[in-house]
Protein backbone atom coordinates (compact mmCIF):
# COMPACT_ATOMS: atom_id res chain seq x y z
CA UNK A 1 0.00 0.00 0.00
CA UNK A 2 3.04 2.17 0.70
CA UNK A 3 4.57 1.41 -2.17
CA UNK A 4 1.57 2.20 -4.00
CA UNK A 5 1.31 5.81 -2.95
CA UNK A 6 4.79 7.08 -3.25
CA UNK A 7 4.97 6.70 -6.51
CA UNK A 8 2.39 9.02 -7.19
CA UNK A 9 3.90 11.15 -4.96
CA UNK A 10 7.49 10.67 -6.70
CA UNK A 11 6.13 12.35 -10.04
CA UNK A 12 4.13 14.90 -8.59
CA UNK A 13 7.48 16.38 -6.79
CA UNK A 14 9.27 15.73 -10.02
CA UNK A 15 6.83 17.76 -12.09
CA UNK A 16 6.54 20.50 -9.08
CA UNK A 17 10.51 20.56 -9.24
CA UNK A 18 9.91 20.89 -13.39
CA UNK A 19 8.03 23.72 -12.86
CA UNK A 20 9.79 25.26 -9.93
CA UNK A 21 12.80 25.49 -12.50
CA UNK A 22 11.02 26.59 -15.27
CA UNK A 23 9.67 29.14 -12.93
CA UNK A 24 12.90 31.00 -11.61
CA UNK A 25 14.74 29.32 -15.00
CA UNK A 26 17.76 31.78 -15.57
CA UNK A 27 17.80 33.73 -18.46
CA UNK A 28 19.91 32.74 -21.26
CA UNK A 29 23.24 34.03 -21.27
CA UNK A 30 25.62 33.85 -24.85
CA UNK A 31 28.94 36.20 -24.05
CA UNK A 32 30.91 37.22 -27.51
CA UNK A 33 34.23 36.32 -27.93
CA UNK A 34 36.69 38.77 -26.28
CA UNK A 35 39.60 39.04 -28.08
CA UNK A 36 39.47 42.41 -29.34
CA UNK A 37 38.23 43.61 -26.07
CA UNK A 38 41.56 46.52 -24.74
CA UNK A 39 43.24 48.44 -24.51
CA UNK A 40 43.73 46.22 -21.23
CA UNK A 41 44.30 42.54 -21.89
CA UNK A 42 41.20 40.60 -20.16
CA UNK A 43 42.14 37.73 -18.40
CA UNK A 44 38.95 34.94 -18.35
CA UNK A 45 38.78 35.23 -14.75
CA UNK A 46 38.22 39.06 -15.09
CA UNK A 47 35.78 38.56 -17.88
CA UNK A 48 33.72 35.72 -15.60
CA UNK A 49 33.67 38.07 -12.67
CA UNK A 50 31.93 40.63 -14.42
CA UNK A 51 29.99 39.12 -16.50
CA UNK A 52 28.88 37.29 -13.07
CA UNK A 53 28.56 40.65 -11.31
CA UNK A 54 26.77 42.21 -14.15
CA UNK A 55 23.86 39.23 -14.38
CA UNK A 56 23.77 39.08 -10.77
CA UNK A 57 22.91 43.24 -10.81
CA UNK A 58 20.08 42.32 -13.34
CA UNK A 59 18.63 40.13 -10.28
CA UNK A 60 18.89 43.10 -7.81
CA UNK A 61 17.29 45.51 -10.34
CA UNK A 62 14.07 43.11 -10.56
CA UNK A 63 13.64 42.35 -6.70
CA UNK A 64 14.16 46.18 -5.91
CA UNK A 65 11.62 47.40 -8.84
CA UNK A 66 9.67 44.82 -7.59
CA UNK A 67 9.80 44.85 -3.99
CA UNK A 68 10.19 48.91 -4.41
CA UNK A 69 13.04 48.55 -1.88
CA UNK A 70 16.03 50.82 -2.54
CA UNK A 71 18.16 48.42 -0.10
CA UNK A 72 18.60 46.17 -3.01
CA UNK A 73 20.39 48.29 -5.23
CA UNK A 74 23.28 48.59 -3.20
CA UNK A 75 24.73 45.57 -3.35
CA UNK A 76 25.22 45.82 -7.56
CA UNK A 77 24.84 49.57 -8.22
CA UNK A 78 26.97 52.51 -7.59
CA UNK A 79 27.24 56.01 -8.44
CA UNK A 80 24.45 57.59 -11.02
CA UNK A 81 23.04 53.98 -11.76
CA UNK A 82 22.11 53.29 -8.26
CA UNK A 83 21.07 56.97 -7.69
CA UNK A 84 18.61 56.21 -11.03
CA UNK A 85 17.13 52.91 -9.96
CA UNK A 86 16.82 54.10 -6.24
CA UNK A 87 15.07 57.25 -7.73
CA UNK A 88 12.89 55.41 -10.26
CA UNK A 89 11.58 53.14 -7.13
CA UNK A 90 10.87 55.78 -4.99
CA UNK A 91 8.59 57.62 -7.45
CA UNK A 92 7.25 53.85 -8.26
CA UNK A 93 6.71 53.36 -4.07
CA UNK A 94 4.80 57.29 -4.07
CA UNK A 95 2.28 56.36 -7.59
CA UNK A 96 1.33 52.81 -6.01
CA UNK A 97 3.08 51.33 -8.64
CA UNK A 98 5.58 47.95 -9.17
CA UNK A 99 6.99 46.32 -12.20
CA UNK A 100 8.57 43.25 -12.43
CA UNK A 101 11.22 43.00 -14.80
CA UNK A 102 12.15 38.90 -15.81
CA UNK A 103 15.17 38.71 -17.97
CA UNK A 104 15.12 36.12 -20.68
CA UNK A 105 18.15 36.50 -22.60
CA UNK A 106 21.33 38.15 -22.65
CA UNK A 107 23.96 38.91 -25.67
CA UNK A 108 26.63 40.09 -24.12
CA UNK A 109 29.76 41.78 -25.22
CA UNK A 110 32.85 43.44 -23.26
CA UNK A 111 33.79 46.32 -25.73
CA UNK A 112 36.01 48.27 -23.40
CA UNK A 113 38.37 47.46 -20.63
CA UNK A 114 40.42 50.54 -19.10
CA UNK A 115 43.99 50.86 -18.96
CA UNK A 116 44.54 51.42 -15.67
CA UNK A 117 41.86 48.61 -14.82
CA UNK A 118 39.27 50.52 -13.13
CA UNK A 119 36.36 50.67 -15.60
CA UNK A 120 35.15 47.89 -17.74
CA UNK A 121 32.12 48.42 -20.28
CA UNK A 122 29.69 46.12 -22.30
CA UNK A 123 26.97 46.14 -24.29
CA UNK A 124 24.04 43.79 -23.84
CA UNK A 125 21.37 42.80 -26.31
CA UNK A 126 18.19 42.00 -23.04
CA UNK A 127 15.39 40.26 -23.99
CA UNK A 128 13.66 40.89 -21.15
CA UNK A 129 9.66 40.97 -20.06
CA UNK A 130 8.25 43.83 -18.05
CA UNK A 131 5.31 43.50 -15.93
CA UNK A 132 3.22 46.47 -14.80
CA UNK A 133 1.37 46.63 -11.39
CA UNK A 134 -0.45 49.57 -10.25
CA UNK A 135 -1.88 48.95 -6.57
CA UNK A 136 -1.19 45.58 -6.87
CA UNK A 137 -3.74 45.37 -10.31
CA UNK A 138 -1.09 43.87 -12.97
CA UNK A 139 -2.09 46.25 -15.96
CA UNK A 140 0.15 44.54 -18.97
CA UNK A 141 2.97 42.17 -19.16
CA UNK A 142 5.56 43.44 -21.87
CA UNK A 143 7.96 41.53 -23.72
CA UNK A 144 10.74 43.84 -24.60
CA UNK A 145 13.78 43.70 -26.64
CA UNK A 146 16.46 46.62 -25.69
CA UNK A 147 20.42 47.17 -26.15
CA UNK A 148 22.05 48.30 -23.02
CA UNK A 149 25.20 50.00 -22.63
CA UNK A 150 26.42 49.13 -18.45
CA UNK A 151 29.80 50.30 -17.38
CA UNK A 152 30.99 48.04 -14.68
CA UNK A 153 34.01 49.52 -12.02
CA UNK A 154 35.82 47.03 -9.39
CA UNK A 155 34.94 47.76 -5.63
CA UNK A 156 36.81 45.47 -2.74
CA UNK A 157 35.20 41.89 -3.53
CA UNK A 158 33.28 42.44 -6.62
CA UNK A 159 32.39 45.06 -10.09
CA UNK A 160 29.42 47.11 -9.70
CA UNK A 161 27.35 48.64 -12.44
CA UNK A 162 28.24 52.66 -12.65
CA UNK A 163 26.29 53.42 -15.75
CA UNK A 164 23.36 51.55 -17.16
CA UNK A 165 21.61 53.01 -20.07
CA UNK A 166 19.71 51.44 -22.71
CA UNK A 167 20.21 53.04 -26.34
CA UNK A 168 17.89 52.33 -29.40
CA UNK A 169 18.67 49.30 -31.15
CA UNK B 1 -15.33 17.79 -23.52
CA UNK B 2 -16.23 19.24 -27.24
CA UNK B 3 -17.44 22.41 -25.35
CA UNK B 4 -14.02 22.49 -23.11
CA UNK B 5 -12.24 22.79 -26.13
CA UNK B 6 -13.92 25.28 -28.05
CA UNK B 7 -14.17 27.39 -24.95
CA UNK B 8 -10.21 27.17 -24.76
CA UNK B 9 -10.11 27.90 -28.46
CA UNK B 10 -12.05 30.94 -27.85
CA UNK B 11 -9.78 31.90 -25.36
CA UNK B 12 -6.85 31.65 -27.37
CA UNK B 13 -8.50 33.82 -30.30
CA UNK B 14 -9.51 36.42 -28.11
CA UNK B 15 -5.99 37.07 -26.56
CA UNK B 16 -4.78 37.30 -29.64
CA UNK B 17 -7.50 39.63 -30.97
CA UNK B 18 -6.26 41.42 -27.93
CA UNK B 19 -2.94 41.14 -29.03
CA UNK B 20 -3.47 42.53 -32.37
CA UNK B 21 -5.20 45.45 -30.96
CA UNK B 22 -2.54 46.23 -28.81
CA UNK B 23 0.25 45.91 -31.35
CA UNK B 24 -2.20 48.31 -33.89
CA UNK B 25 -3.21 50.75 -31.22
CA UNK B 26 -2.97 54.86 -32.01
CA UNK B 27 -0.87 55.49 -29.63
CA UNK B 28 0.82 58.41 -31.24
CA UNK B 29 4.68 57.65 -29.87
CA UNK B 30 7.65 59.56 -30.59
CA UNK B 31 10.20 57.17 -31.48
CA UNK B 32 12.52 59.24 -29.94
CA UNK B 33 13.24 61.73 -27.14
CA UNK B 34 16.18 63.47 -26.55
CA UNK B 35 16.88 64.08 -22.54
CA UNK B 36 14.70 66.85 -21.14
CA UNK B 37 13.05 68.05 -24.41
CA UNK B 38 9.24 68.47 -24.56
CA UNK B 39 7.24 66.19 -26.21
CA UNK B 40 3.51 64.74 -26.72
CA UNK B 41 1.78 61.79 -26.76
CA UNK B 42 -1.63 61.49 -29.07
CA UNK B 43 -4.11 59.06 -27.72
CA UNK B 44 -7.66 58.07 -29.25
CA UNK B 45 -10.83 57.21 -28.11
CA UNK B 46 -13.06 58.46 -25.03
CA UNK B 47 -13.33 58.27 -21.91
CA UNK B 48 -10.86 58.48 -19.33
CA UNK B 49 -7.52 56.54 -19.13
CA UNK B 50 -4.22 56.59 -17.58
CA UNK B 51 -0.73 56.74 -19.38
CA UNK B 52 2.60 55.09 -17.93
CA UNK B 53 5.91 55.55 -19.09
CA UNK B 54 8.21 53.02 -17.72
CA UNK B 55 11.57 52.12 -17.32
CA UNK B 56 14.04 51.05 -14.56
CA UNK B 57 15.98 54.87 -15.30
CA UNK B 58 12.41 56.53 -14.75
CA UNK B 59 8.30 55.72 -14.44
CA UNK B 60 5.46 58.52 -15.08
CA UNK B 61 1.98 57.84 -14.15
CA UNK B 62 -0.84 60.35 -16.26
CA UNK B 63 -4.18 60.57 -15.68
CA UNK B 64 -5.89 61.50 -19.62
CA UNK B 65 -8.70 62.42 -21.19
CA UNK B 66 -8.43 59.89 -24.18
CA UNK B 67 -8.44 61.83 -27.55
CA UNK B 68 -6.75 64.59 -26.06
CA UNK B 69 -2.65 65.24 -26.77
CA UNK B 70 -0.71 64.57 -23.70
CA UNK B 71 2.15 67.20 -23.69
CA UNK B 72 5.19 66.52 -21.36
CA UNK B 73 7.22 69.56 -19.97
CA UNK B 74 10.78 70.05 -20.65
CA UNK B 75 13.21 67.56 -18.13
CA UNK B 76 9.68 65.28 -17.13
CA UNK B 77 11.88 62.25 -18.88
CA UNK B 78 15.57 63.09 -18.55
CA UNK B 79 17.02 59.74 -18.26
CA UNK B 80 18.42 57.77 -21.26
CA UNK B 81 16.69 54.91 -22.22
CA UNK B 82 14.15 52.45 -23.59
CA UNK B 83 10.90 52.97 -22.04
CA UNK B 84 7.53 50.99 -22.22
CA UNK B 85 4.28 53.14 -22.62
CA UNK B 86 0.81 51.84 -21.68
CA UNK B 87 -2.48 53.45 -22.07
CA UNK B 88 -5.53 51.53 -20.04
CA UNK B 89 -8.78 53.02 -20.13
CA UNK B 90 -11.90 52.09 -21.55
CA UNK B 91 -12.16 48.45 -22.63
CA UNK B 92 -8.62 48.07 -23.93
CA UNK B 93 -5.37 48.74 -23.07
CA UNK B 94 -2.86 50.38 -25.59
CA UNK B 95 1.43 49.97 -25.08
CA UNK B 96 4.13 50.94 -27.34
CA UNK B 97 7.84 52.00 -26.95
CA UNK B 98 10.25 54.69 -27.59
CA UNK B 99 13.57 55.43 -26.59
CA UNK B 100 15.10 58.83 -24.43
CA UNK B 101 18.79 59.54 -25.79
CA UNK B 102 21.25 61.63 -24.13
CA UNK B 103 21.67 65.13 -24.73
CA UNK B 104 24.72 64.98 -27.63
CA UNK B 105 26.32 68.41 -25.77
CA UNK B 106 28.72 67.20 -23.15
CA UNK B 107 28.64 68.76 -19.94
CA UNK B 108 30.37 66.75 -17.80
CA UNK B 109 33.77 64.28 -18.05
CA UNK B 110 34.67 61.62 -15.90
CA UNK B 111 37.96 61.62 -16.74
CA UNK B 112 40.56 58.76 -15.20
CA UNK B 113 44.49 59.84 -15.69
CA UNK B 114 46.75 57.40 -13.96
CA UNK B 115 48.86 56.84 -12.58
CA UNK B 116 49.10 60.77 -10.93
CA UNK B 117 53.15 59.70 -10.20
CA UNK B 118 55.51 58.62 -12.54
CA UNK B 119 59.53 58.56 -13.79
CA UNK B 120 59.97 60.75 -16.66
CA UNK B 121 60.66 59.60 -20.08
CA UNK B 122 57.81 56.36 -19.72
CA UNK B 123 56.34 55.75 -23.07
CA UNK B 124 52.88 55.42 -23.22
CA UNK B 125 53.51 55.81 -19.27
CA UNK B 126 50.41 57.97 -18.71
CA UNK B 127 46.61 57.04 -19.17
CA UNK B 128 43.39 59.41 -19.93
CA UNK B 129 40.23 57.55 -20.31
CA UNK B 130 37.43 59.58 -20.47
CA UNK B 131 33.57 58.98 -20.18
CA UNK B 132 31.06 61.57 -21.88
CA UNK B 133 28.22 62.67 -20.14
CA UNK B 134 25.19 64.99 -20.78
CA UNK B 135 23.79 67.69 -18.21
CA UNK B 136 21.31 65.03 -16.80
CA UNK B 137 24.35 62.25 -16.24
CA UNK B 138 23.42 60.16 -19.37
CA UNK B 139 26.00 58.92 -21.24
CA UNK B 140 26.63 60.45 -24.25
CA UNK B 141 26.82 57.46 -26.93
CA UNK B 142 26.68 59.75 -30.20
CA UNK B 143 30.33 59.88 -30.73
CA UNK B 144 32.36 63.29 -29.59
CA UNK B 145 35.77 64.31 -30.48
CA UNK B 146 37.62 64.62 -27.17
CA UNK B 147 41.05 66.33 -26.81
CA UNK B 148 43.51 65.14 -24.46
CA UNK B 149 46.67 67.51 -23.75
CA UNK B 150 49.34 66.89 -21.58
CA UNK B 151 51.59 69.53 -20.86
CA UNK B 152 55.00 69.57 -18.80
CA UNK B 153 57.48 71.89 -17.47
CA UNK B 154 59.16 72.02 -20.36
CA UNK B 155 59.00 71.09 -24.12
CA UNK B 156 55.88 71.62 -26.55
CA UNK B 157 52.50 70.19 -24.80
CA UNK B 158 51.56 66.43 -26.21
CA UNK B 159 48.19 66.45 -27.53
CA UNK B 160 45.78 63.83 -29.15
CA UNK B 161 42.16 63.86 -30.31
CA UNK B 162 40.00 60.73 -30.09
CA UNK B 163 36.16 60.20 -30.76
CA UNK B 164 34.63 58.32 -28.38
CA UNK B 165 32.89 55.36 -28.81
CA UNK B 166 29.96 54.41 -26.77
CA UNK B 167 30.32 57.39 -24.59
CA UNK B 168 34.16 56.76 -23.76
CA UNK B 169 37.66 57.64 -25.24
CA UNK B 170 41.18 57.08 -24.29
CA UNK B 171 44.30 57.70 -24.38
CA UNK B 172 48.09 57.06 -23.69
CA UNK B 173 51.06 59.51 -23.76
CA UNK B 174 54.42 59.64 -22.95
CA UNK B 175 56.05 61.22 -19.46
CA UNK B 176 58.11 64.18 -20.30
CA UNK B 177 61.78 64.34 -19.60
CA UNK B 178 62.23 66.74 -17.23
CA UNK B 179 60.80 66.04 -13.67
CA UNK B 180 57.75 68.36 -12.11
CA UNK B 181 54.52 68.42 -12.39
CA UNK B 182 52.53 68.27 -15.61
CA UNK B 183 49.00 69.55 -16.29
CA UNK B 184 46.73 66.52 -17.93
CA UNK B 185 44.06 68.45 -19.77
CA UNK B 186 40.64 66.12 -21.29
CA UNK B 187 38.77 68.92 -23.27
CA UNK B 188 34.80 67.64 -25.11
CA UNK B 189 33.16 70.67 -26.66
CA UNK B 190 33.34 73.74 -23.87
CA UNK B 191 34.06 71.21 -21.05
CA UNK B 192 37.37 70.37 -19.82
CA UNK B 193 38.77 68.75 -16.68
CA UNK B 194 42.30 68.85 -15.56
CA UNK B 195 44.59 66.59 -13.41
CA UNK B 196 48.18 66.63 -11.96
CA UNK B 197 50.53 64.01 -12.54
CA UNK B 198 53.51 64.06 -10.98
CA UNK B 199 57.04 63.44 -13.27
CA UNK B 200 59.44 62.06 -10.83
CA UNK B 201 63.21 60.91 -12.01
CA UNK B 202 63.70 57.56 -13.10
CA UNK B 203 66.51 55.17 -11.77
CA UNK B 204 69.91 56.62 -11.21
CA UNK B 205 71.82 56.68 -14.96
CA UNK B 206 74.83 55.73 -13.36
CA UNK B 207 76.76 55.60 -9.89
CA UNK B 208 80.24 56.55 -9.10
CA UNK B 209 81.73 56.59 -5.28
CA UNK B 210 85.10 57.94 -4.18
CA UNK B 211 87.16 56.54 -1.18
CA UNK B 212 89.45 58.92 1.08
CA UNK B 213 91.46 57.27 3.68
CA UNK B 214 90.92 58.98 7.23
CA UNK B 215 92.62 57.07 10.18
CA UNK B 216 91.02 53.55 10.63
CA UNK B 217 88.47 54.45 8.34
CA UNK B 218 87.51 54.98 4.61
CA UNK B 219 85.45 58.13 4.00
CA UNK B 220 83.28 56.93 1.25
CA UNK B 221 81.04 59.40 -1.15
CA UNK B 222 79.46 59.40 -4.37
CA UNK B 223 78.88 61.62 -7.30
CA UNK B 224 75.59 63.47 -7.73
CA UNK B 225 73.26 60.75 -8.39
CA UNK B 226 71.09 61.70 -11.55
CA UNK B 227 68.77 59.61 -13.72
CA UNK B 228 69.52 59.14 -17.56
CA UNK B 229 68.17 62.76 -18.54
CA UNK B 230 70.20 64.22 -15.90
CA UNK B 231 67.38 64.73 -13.23
CA UNK B 232 68.44 64.54 -9.89
CA UNK B 233 67.33 61.22 -7.34
CA UNK B 234 64.97 62.46 -4.66
CA UNK B 235 66.45 62.51 -1.62
CA UNK B 236 65.85 59.56 0.42
CA UNK B 237 66.90 57.14 -2.23
CA UNK B 238 68.92 54.70 -0.47
CA UNK B 239 72.64 54.16 -1.60
CA UNK B 240 73.96 50.60 -0.72
CA UNK B 241 77.65 50.49 0.32
CA UNK B 242 79.23 46.94 1.19
CA UNK B 243 83.03 45.88 1.88
CA UNK B 244 84.34 42.12 1.67
CA UNK B 245 87.48 41.79 3.62
CA UNK B 246 89.23 38.67 4.59
CA UNK B 247 86.80 36.45 6.42
CA UNK B 248 83.68 39.14 6.26
CA UNK B 249 81.36 41.71 4.98
CA UNK B 250 79.94 45.27 6.18
CA UNK B 251 76.96 46.86 5.09
CA UNK B 252 75.73 50.42 5.11
CA UNK B 253 72.72 52.08 3.49
CA UNK B 254 72.64 55.27 3.15
CA UNK B 255 69.59 57.82 1.91
CA UNK B 256 70.66 60.07 -0.51
CA UNK B 257 71.00 63.73 1.08
CA UNK B 258 71.24 66.89 -1.43
CA UNK B 259 71.87 63.97 -4.54
CA UNK B 260 75.03 62.64 -2.37
CA UNK B 261 75.32 59.70 -0.04
CA UNK B 262 78.64 59.51 1.99
CA UNK B 263 79.33 57.34 4.73
CA UNK B 264 82.29 55.47 6.64
CA UNK B 265 83.61 52.24 6.96
CA UNK B 266 86.86 50.83 8.01
CA UNK B 267 89.67 50.41 6.48
CA UNK B 268 90.75 46.57 6.13
CA UNK B 269 93.71 46.24 3.80
CA UNK B 270 92.63 44.44 0.35
CA UNK B 271 88.60 44.97 0.81
CA UNK B 272 86.29 45.27 -2.26
CA UNK B 273 84.16 48.61 -1.84
CA UNK B 274 80.91 48.35 -3.82
CA UNK B 275 77.88 50.74 -4.24
CA UNK B 276 74.77 50.43 -5.52
CA UNK B 277 71.29 51.42 -5.50
CA UNK B 278 67.58 49.73 -7.01
CA UNK B 279 69.21 47.63 -9.68
CA UNK B 280 71.70 49.83 -10.85
CA UNK B 281 75.39 48.85 -9.66
CA UNK B 282 78.18 51.45 -9.23
CA UNK B 283 81.63 51.14 -9.17
CA UNK B 284 83.69 48.77 -7.34
CA UNK B 285 87.10 50.15 -5.70
CA UNK B 286 89.75 47.69 -4.09
CA UNK B 287 91.60 49.18 -1.03
CA UNK B 288 95.35 48.90 -0.26
CA UNK B 289 96.26 46.16 -2.93
CA UNK B 290 98.58 43.51 -1.02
Amino acid sequence: MTRRIQKPILIACSVMAALFVGASGQPTVRVEPTDSVGPRTLEKQTETAVVRDYLQAWHSLSAALEQNRTDLVNTDFVGTAKEKLSDTIQEQTKLGIQTRYVDKAHDVQLVFYSPEGLSIQLVDTVDYDVQLIDHEKPQITQHVRARYVAVLTPTEVQWKVRVFQAEPE
Amino acid sequence: MRSGLTFFAGLILLAAGQLALAQNGSLGLPKTVEAGAAFSIHTTGSGKGVLYIVGPGQILRRDVQLGETLSFAPGDMHNAGHYLVVLTGGSSTENGAFDVTAVHQATTLSFIAKPSRLPVDLHDGISGVVYVFDTFHNLVLQPTPVSFQLSGVAGAPQTRTVTSKNGVAWTKLDSASKEGAAQFEARAGNVTDKRIIQQVPGDPCKLKMDVRPDGQQLQLETEPVRDCSGNAVPDGTIVTFTEIYDGGQSTVDVPLKRDIAKTEMPAHKGATISVATGVVMGNEIRWGKE
